[in-house]
């Protein structure tokens, strides 16, 4: 259930090459930094940071931040090797985040939308008080407002330095959900590289839609978990987004650079907001796409080729849909 | 080796050394007790004074347990299970199976349950008393399809107008493939979720290990208790040691850390109340804590009634919603 520390990045700022985790490539920073961390050669999509991820999926000048001033408190007072309320004032100080979670209104394509990403940067992206509380704020705010809430989830899974205190986080955010349900609103999760214990195990797999980027791993249990207890070596793929479609788990697999679009399409849908797809044959292309993790799980999701061609399609005009969508009204 | 020599020896391997001395004065009651029948001796006080002893350095121990012996004590083999409860705290049990649509997790027991005048659907971890049973059940660890057997029942009791009653006893969710295939992670969360809208009181009581997910995926009471050394933590001890202290030995130091005693829980506001567990451990007395147990479902059942529905729901959210409210400002550390 509880984060659990996956290996160090490679990528330590400062260095001008960066080593892919999916293929071993040399990538050029500058480049990978404007690919939005994908790897150009295999498409392995690297963990996002918060405020990128925002800046990625969210209309230019639209984000407006709720709730920035939410902190954790050391209620446990709880010291590994070094305490937590120390441990919490050095990652605010290295991170510049107040936590792992970053809420607030924003329009996407021109759609109207409460948003949240989690920031793995902050302690793994643990979900303690604070995370608890911006998603079911978030949640909240999207009842109030009207509007679909999406979720960009990014965590090993509940933080341990806030013992039983953050394993209610889960349901505390499960409740917001289904206060949701009631209102009749609308919930999209996305899952990205890593996803995995008690933010899994809540509201990250119980929202209407759910939508993961390629070969993020996926999980309740972590792997290493798994493998010491059964003993066994894990199959390929396993937990791997293209795994969980396969196992019928989730609803899309959507590459990162498509996920704009895809997110403003579905939020059509919900809203009943017109959404005319600009550059049809490019947007069905990447309908295939999304579909094309399905075929890489039978391959065992391997597939190199595959995924660099997706990578590496072209985006759709971004502004053209924009106007388009604003154009509409958001009904419910 | 003697069998009695023998469980002392046991007990001891398995972080239970704080029992020896109460062990070894059980056993000299019981040779004392033994000898005044074959001898006709008159050893009335000589046993009547051990006993008092053994009652006063019980009552110290167990005063005093740390939150790692506590877990070992949560864990006892001779702890009473959710069977047990079923068997000796129900008046009647009708067992339901399986979850509709894949199997019927042995680690998860569900069904229709009367106890005095209340009936109610009884739903809990089952752990198993034999070597075969425990295989059988997981060691208490349930999969996706005893998640989603429970809200099965827990959504038929609604139907049928029953409260629901869960019994709390697992080290945590299986981590396995075929859990993972499935959807041990939806399972547990379309549990918490869906459990915010049932329209019948859930009582919930940890009677033993409350590990993580796998406790709260039947834990969304209205009202939440805990046997006194009980456990409910977001890890297990040995598990956030490997993590956070790179070794598994620590798992003291992280049961210490984590605050998972049932004084701390209540403390914090994450449970309801402390059923006290008779001296000595559940495992000592299981008939007195059937009797405790019985008399809080009850209590809270009747209470329970007293709501509306929607009221019911209501508080259920807010006390939920309410847990672990962050600060408006950071607190420095100096
Ligand atoms: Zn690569």
């Amino acid at each position: 259930m509880a984060w659990t520390r996956f290996t160090k990045k490679k990528d330590m700022p400062g260095g001008l090459w960066i080593k892919c985790e999916g293929c071993g490539s040399m990538l050029f920073r500058k480049e990978f930094e404007a690919r939005h961390r994908v790897c150009a050669s295999c498409g392995y999509h690297f963990t996002l940071p918060g405020r990128d991820r925002i800046e990625l999926t969210a209309d230019e000048g639209s984000f407006e931040e709720l709730h920035v001033d939410l902190f954790a408190e050391d209620r446990l007072g709880f010291v590994d090797r070094q305490p937590y309320a120390e441990k919490l004032v050095a990652t605010r100080k290295k991170t510049g985040e107040n936590d792992a979670a970053i809420i607030g209104n924003a329009k996407i394509l021109g759609h109207d939308c409460v948003l949240a990403v989690m920031n793995f940067q902050f302690l793994g992206g643990s979900m303690g008080m604070v995370v608890g509380e911006k998603i079911a704020r978030a949640i909240e705010t999207a009842i109030e407002r009207k509007v679909p809430v999406l979720i960009f989830a990014c965590s090993g899974g509940a933080r341990m330095h806030e013992g039983a205190i953050s394993l209610m986080q889960m349901a505390k955010t499960c409740a917001a959900l289904s206060k949701l349900r009631d209102a009749g609103g609308f919930s999209i999760s996305v899952m990205t590289h890593p996803t995995t214990g008690g933010v899994t195990a809540s509201f990250a797999s119980v929202c209407d839609l759910l939508i993961a980027e390629p070969g993020a791993l996926i999980g309740f249990a972590g792997p290493r978990v798994i493998a010491t207890t059964i003993k066994k070596e894990l199959p390929k793929g396993f937990q791997r987004a293209e795994f969980l479609l396969e196992k019928g788990q989730i609803d899309r697999i959507v590459a990162r650079d498509a996920m704009r679009e895809e997110l403003a399409r579905l939020i059509a849908y919900a809203t009943g907001a017109p959404f005319s797809v600009v550059g049809g044959a490019a947007e069905e292309a990447g309908v295939e796409d999304g579909a094309a993790g399905a075929v890489d799980a039978e391959t065992g999701g391997g597939d190199d080729k595959k995924k660099s061609r997706r990578a590496k399609k072209p985006k759709a005009s971004r502004k053209t849909a924009a106007a388009e969508a604003s154009s509409g009204s958001d009904r419910r | 080796m003697s069998s009695s020599e023998h469980r002392a020896a046991e007990t001891i391997q398995n972080g239970l050394g704080f029992e020896r001395p109460l062990l070894e004065m059980e056993q000299k009651i019981a040779e004392l007790e033994r000898l005044a029948q074959s001898t006709h001796l008159d050893l009335a006080g000589e046993i009547k004074a051990l006993q008092e002893r053994l009652r006063r350095q019980t009552a110290e121990v167990y005063g005093s347990l740390t939150p790692w012996e506590k877990v070992n004590v949560a864990r006892h083999a001779d702890r009473p299970l959710t069977s047990d409860y079923v068997q000796n705290m129900c008046d009647d049990f009708v067992e339901l199976h399986g979850d509709r649509v894949f199997g019927d997790d042995r680690a998860m027991v569900t069904g229709l349950a009367t106890m005095g005048d209340l009936r109610f659907m009884l739903v809990g971890h089952r752990k198993g008393k034999t070597v075969k049973d425990r295989l059988a059940c997981n060691f208490g660890c349930a999969h996706p399809e005893g998640y989603r057997k429970a809200l099965q029942k827990m959504k038929l009791a609604e139907r049928m107008n029953l409260p629901i009653v869960t019994l709390i006893n697992t080290p945590g969710a299986y981590p396995g493939i075929g859990a993972e295939e499935r959807g041990q992670a939806a399972a547990i969360a379309t549990n918490i979720l869906e459990m915010f809208g049932l329209r019948v009181p859930i009582l919930s009581i940890v009677i033993g290990e409350g590990g993580s997910g796998g406790a709260l995926g039947i834990g969304v009471g209205d009202r939440v208790g805990i046997l006194e050394h009980s456990y409910y933590s977001v890890i297990s001890p040995e598990g956030c040691a490997a993590i956070l202290w790179k070794s598994g030995d620590k798992a003291p130091d992280a049961a210490e850390a984590l605050k998972l005693t049932s004084g701390e829980l209540l403390k914090h506001g994450l449970v309801d109340a402390v059923i006290e567990e008779p001296l000595g451990g559940a495992h000592r007395d299981p008939a007195g804590t059937y009797v405790r147990v019985r008399n809080q479902i009850e209590t809270w059942i009747n209470e329970l009634r007293g709501y509306e529905v929607d009221e019911l729901l209501d508080r259920r959210y807010a006390k939920f919603r309410g847990m672990g409210l962050p600060l408006a400002s950071p607190i420095e550390v100096g």
